[in-house]
């Protein structure tokens, strides 16, 4: 210990209870370990925080840091009241973008841990709400030496500002069996084509993908993305009968009934009087229940692809809104269906990029402009998986009306001859 | 090029497969199913046969070196060295291996970490950043979830829940906290007091004055010094004003308080995924440990506990017995403020004769 341990009442009541303390982990960085450098900012910082909890205010601001070449990755934190908190006056956190899907060997910990030892202040978060490993507090000088280290095997700093986002997938084909998709694939494949798009803060407002492999959506993409890919299949759901039938022989008619058969929200299921499983698949709308609920028996089909939704955010500026599908239904199997993603993902960005007011996301313009102008704008055509119900106001102008109907009549015949 | 610059490897996102299990990585994309062993313990097997061990950890998210490195340690000599995080920062130890599952959890609970978090549990709390590092923050987030989880501590290790139960914690009305089945976010009630003489020096007034959602900032004249104005009676106090122009003062000691909302849901099973309604606010925003905002989520998934049907989450369970039970049951009150007036407001209403008694 190099100075004085400031006193912290209030956060020492943090330490008290079963679950892991955060403070009690700042404190062992002030008590324990080896360099002056890094007891001092622990110090420090538990003296801001203190104060923080004291008066019940933030006193971090921000600023512009970056490293050489990029112009985001790094959150800048100044402090407002450095003259007490000398040690932790700079306290900059940087978001290294993890590899798709979490995965860690305990040797690459240690070595990211120990590369944060030398440079900042020994406190990292995996991950932040955005997906990024949060490497928290560094001056404004180490956020250059870290990063070139890390840089050096493999690793590469996440968006910060207008931007695209670090991505998020989940475990998905790595050991979930509702997976339909290749999520770290169609992350990397995305994420990696945008680079650049990461790195220098040039759009609009942030803009964000991810990757879950069904519709249980644990990646939270629909509500948290602007752009979501999500897994599907478009043929019948595998059953496996005999499965099924034991679990009803195990848990009984009435539980099946109350549990599966009358939670589908589309009645797509009965319940035959042998016990196997009726599965009416043209309304099935693969929300994942009966499959969550009986996993050894009901599995997706073989036709497997994903649903693009777009738009979803969080509250700032206009509300809250949930993505909505722009795409049905997509292939992710060979090159060219992966090509046609990132094209797609591409005309997205360029029409907002161009479209888009200042701190305006993606969702909030489609809000705007109305959905049907956006498509025009990425050239995607309308179709009726994209609404929940139609038009309710007579409102609109409709001189167009045969051109229009002409065109889905001409559509669906192209459709019939390339099916 | 000044010392220490570089120019970068934009390598991006990194390959995860080079930190994988070898045998997820074998049977990547051939899972057959799942099962639940015990809390916290996942069993999933491929197509082939072979099967993978999760053992699921909550920890402090904020991690300090030295937690970090027992955890490799322990990956390290009770697994197989192959972890990954999940979306609410929870630590996995992947294990081919089946007997090590009991000495790994041994080796995680000695420690002080807590496994569960699994299937019809409380999930750990996802939380933002708080006072410790964020610029805008009206509270801490690590603190109420150190406070919370210390509460909650058995929902997470058992599966006492109808069905899965995700918290979130938000320290600001605009940003990063998400859709929770119960939310606890912050909850302005008073409008910006505005540091006038530092306007003119720091913020871009335009683009403060474009920022707000009901045009209630002005630019204006004080004390012969180019400044801002809120028309306090249309300021709906939401803090968006903050972020670009720190003179707007919208965090308070007494009147930045905390609301709870339940029943978001990012899934799509059974019904459509849902936004979170707010059922109280008015709620003290208490350092240390935020006791009355505790007692709230305590209540209410009691009540869940006691009353939903398996598989309901908490916006199924209200969608069946209706909010005037909601409030009847958790002895919560129902007052003007939870009649939304934003827009699309209407569709919130009652368009039907549609009422139980
Ligand atoms: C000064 C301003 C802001 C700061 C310091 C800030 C900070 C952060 C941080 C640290 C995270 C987690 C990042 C990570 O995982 O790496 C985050 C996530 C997030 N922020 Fe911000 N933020 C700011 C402004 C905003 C604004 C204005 C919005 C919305 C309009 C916003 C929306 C979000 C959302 C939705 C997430 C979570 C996203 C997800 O789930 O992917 N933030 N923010
Ligand atoms: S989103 Fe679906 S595929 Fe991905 S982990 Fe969740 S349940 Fe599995
Ligand atoms: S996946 Fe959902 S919609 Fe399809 S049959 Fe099962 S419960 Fe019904
Ligand atoms: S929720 Fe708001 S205050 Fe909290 S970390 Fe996110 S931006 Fe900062
Ligand atoms: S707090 Fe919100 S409503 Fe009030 S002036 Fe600021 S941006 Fe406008």
């Amino acid at each position: 210990m190099a100075k004085k341990a400031h006193v912290t009442p209030m956060l020492d009541e943090l330490e008290n209870g079963p679950w892991p303390s955060f403070i009690s982990g700042i404190k062992r960085l002030r008590d324990e370990h080896s360099d002056d450098r890094i007891n001092g900012v622990a110090n420090s910082l538990l003296g801001q925080l203190e104060h923080s909890y004291e008066t019940r205010k933030g006193y971090w601001k921000g600023g512009t840091i970056s490293v050489y070449g990029y112009g985001s990755g790094i959150i800048p934190r100044f402090s407002e009241v450095a003259q007490a908190f000398e040690e932790s006056k700079e306290f900059h956190t940087l978001r290294v973008q993890p590899p798709a899907g979490n995965y860690y060997t305990t040797d690459i910990l240690r070595q990211l841990g120990d590369s944060w030892e030398k440079y900042g202040s020994g406190l990292v978060t995996f991950h932040g709400q955005t997906g990024n490993i949060m490497f928290i507090g560094t001056s404004s000088e180490n956020t250059q030496y870290f990063f070139n280290e890390v840089n050096e095997y493999g690793w590469d700093l996440g968006g910060a500002g207008p931007c695209v986002r670090t991505g998020m997938s989940c475990v998905g084909s790595a050991r979930c069996e509702q997976s339909c998709i290749d999520e770290m694939r169609v992350h990397r494949t995305l994420l990696n084509n945008f680079t650049d798009d990461v790195h220098r803060p040039a759009l609009p407002y942030k803009f964000k993908f991810k990757v879950s492999g069904c519709g249980n959506d644990c990646m939270n993409s629909i509500e948290r993305s602007d752009f979501a890919i999500i897994g599907t299949w478009r043929d019948d759901m595998k059953v496996d009968q005999d499965a099924f039938k034991e679990y009803v022989a195990g848990k009984g008619r009435q539980h099946t009934i109350d549990n599966i058969i009358t939670r589908c929200p589309t009645n797509a299921l009965s319940l035959n009087d042998d016990d196997s499983l009726e599965v009416d698949n043209r309304n099935c709308v693969r929300c994942m229940h009966c499959l969550n609920v009986v996993p050894k028996a009901l599995s997706p089909g073989d036709d497997k692809g994903a649903t693009i939704l777009m738009g979803g955010k969080r509250t700032l500026k206009i509300g809250d809104l949930m993505g909505t599908v722009i795409a049905p239904f997509m292939k992710l199997d060979d090159d060219d269906d992966y090509e046609a993603l990132t094209e797609l993902a591409e005309e997205v960005i360029d029409y907002w990029a161009e479209n888009g007011l200042e701190h305006e996301r993606c969702g909030e313009m489609v809000e705007r402009i109305g959905l049907v102008n956006f498509l025009e704008g990425i050239g995607v055509e309308v179709d009726p998986n994209m609404i929940a119900e139609t038009r309710s106001s007579s409102y609109v102008r409709m001189d167009d009306w045969d051109i229009e109907a002409k065109k889905w009549f001409e559509r669906k015949a192209e459709q019939k001859k390339t099916s | 090029m000044l010392e220490g610059q570089r120019t970068p490897t934009e390598s991006g996102c990194p390959d995860g497969f080079q930190y994988m299990h070898p045998l997820m990585r074998k049977n990547y994309g051939n899972w057959a199913y799942h099962e639940d062993p015990r809390p916290g313990v996942l069993k999933h097997t491929a197509r082939g046969g072979e099967a993978i061990y999760t053992v699921r950890a909550g920890t402090q998210r904020i991690l300090d070196l030295f937690t970090l490195r027992k955890l490799c340690d322990i990956g390290d000599e009770y697994a197989e060295g192959y972890v990954r995080f999940t979306i609410r920062s929870n630590i996995e130890y992947m294990v081919a291996d089946g007997s090590k599952v009991e000495p790994l959890i041994a080796a995680l609970e000695k420690e002080g970490f807590v496994v569960g978090g699994t299937r019809n549990s409380v999930a750990m709390i996802s939380h933002t950043q708080g006072w410790l590092h964020c610029d805008i923050p009206g509270t801490d987030a690590s603190g109420v979830v150190k406070s919370m989880m210390d509460e909650l501590i058995d929902e997470f290790k058992n599966w006492n829940m109808p069905n899965r139960v995700h918290i979130t914690t938000a320290c600001c009305q605009i940003n990063c906290g998400g859709q929770g089945d119960i939310a606890i976010n912050i909850q302005h009630t008073k409008p910006p007091r505005i540091n006038h003489d530092l306007v003119a020096n720091i913020c871009e007034r335009p683009s403060v004055v474009a920022r707000c959602p009901v045009a209630a900032i002005r630019p204006a004249l004080v004390n012969g010094k180019p400044s801002l104005e809120v028309d306090e009676k249309k300021c709906i106090c939401c803090g968006a004003c903050y972020p670009p122009c720190t003179p707007m003062q919208i965090n308070d000691p007494e009147h930045t308080k905390l609301a709870i909302w339940v029943g978001g849901n990012h899934s799509n099973a059974r019904g459509k995924p849902t936004f979170q309604k707010l059922v109280a606010a008015g709620i003290p925003n208490n350092p240390p440990r935020w006791p009355e905002a505790t007692a709230i989520v305590k209540k209410i998934l009691q009540t869940y506990k006691d009353n939903a049907r398996d598989w309901e989450r908490l916006n199924d369970w209200i969608e069946r017995i209706g909010w005037p039970r909601f409030f009847e049951l958790t002895e919560l009150p129902f007052t003007k403020f939870h009649v939304d007036n934003w827009r699309g407001a209407r569709r919130s209403l009652n368009a039907s004769t549609h009422i139980r008694f």
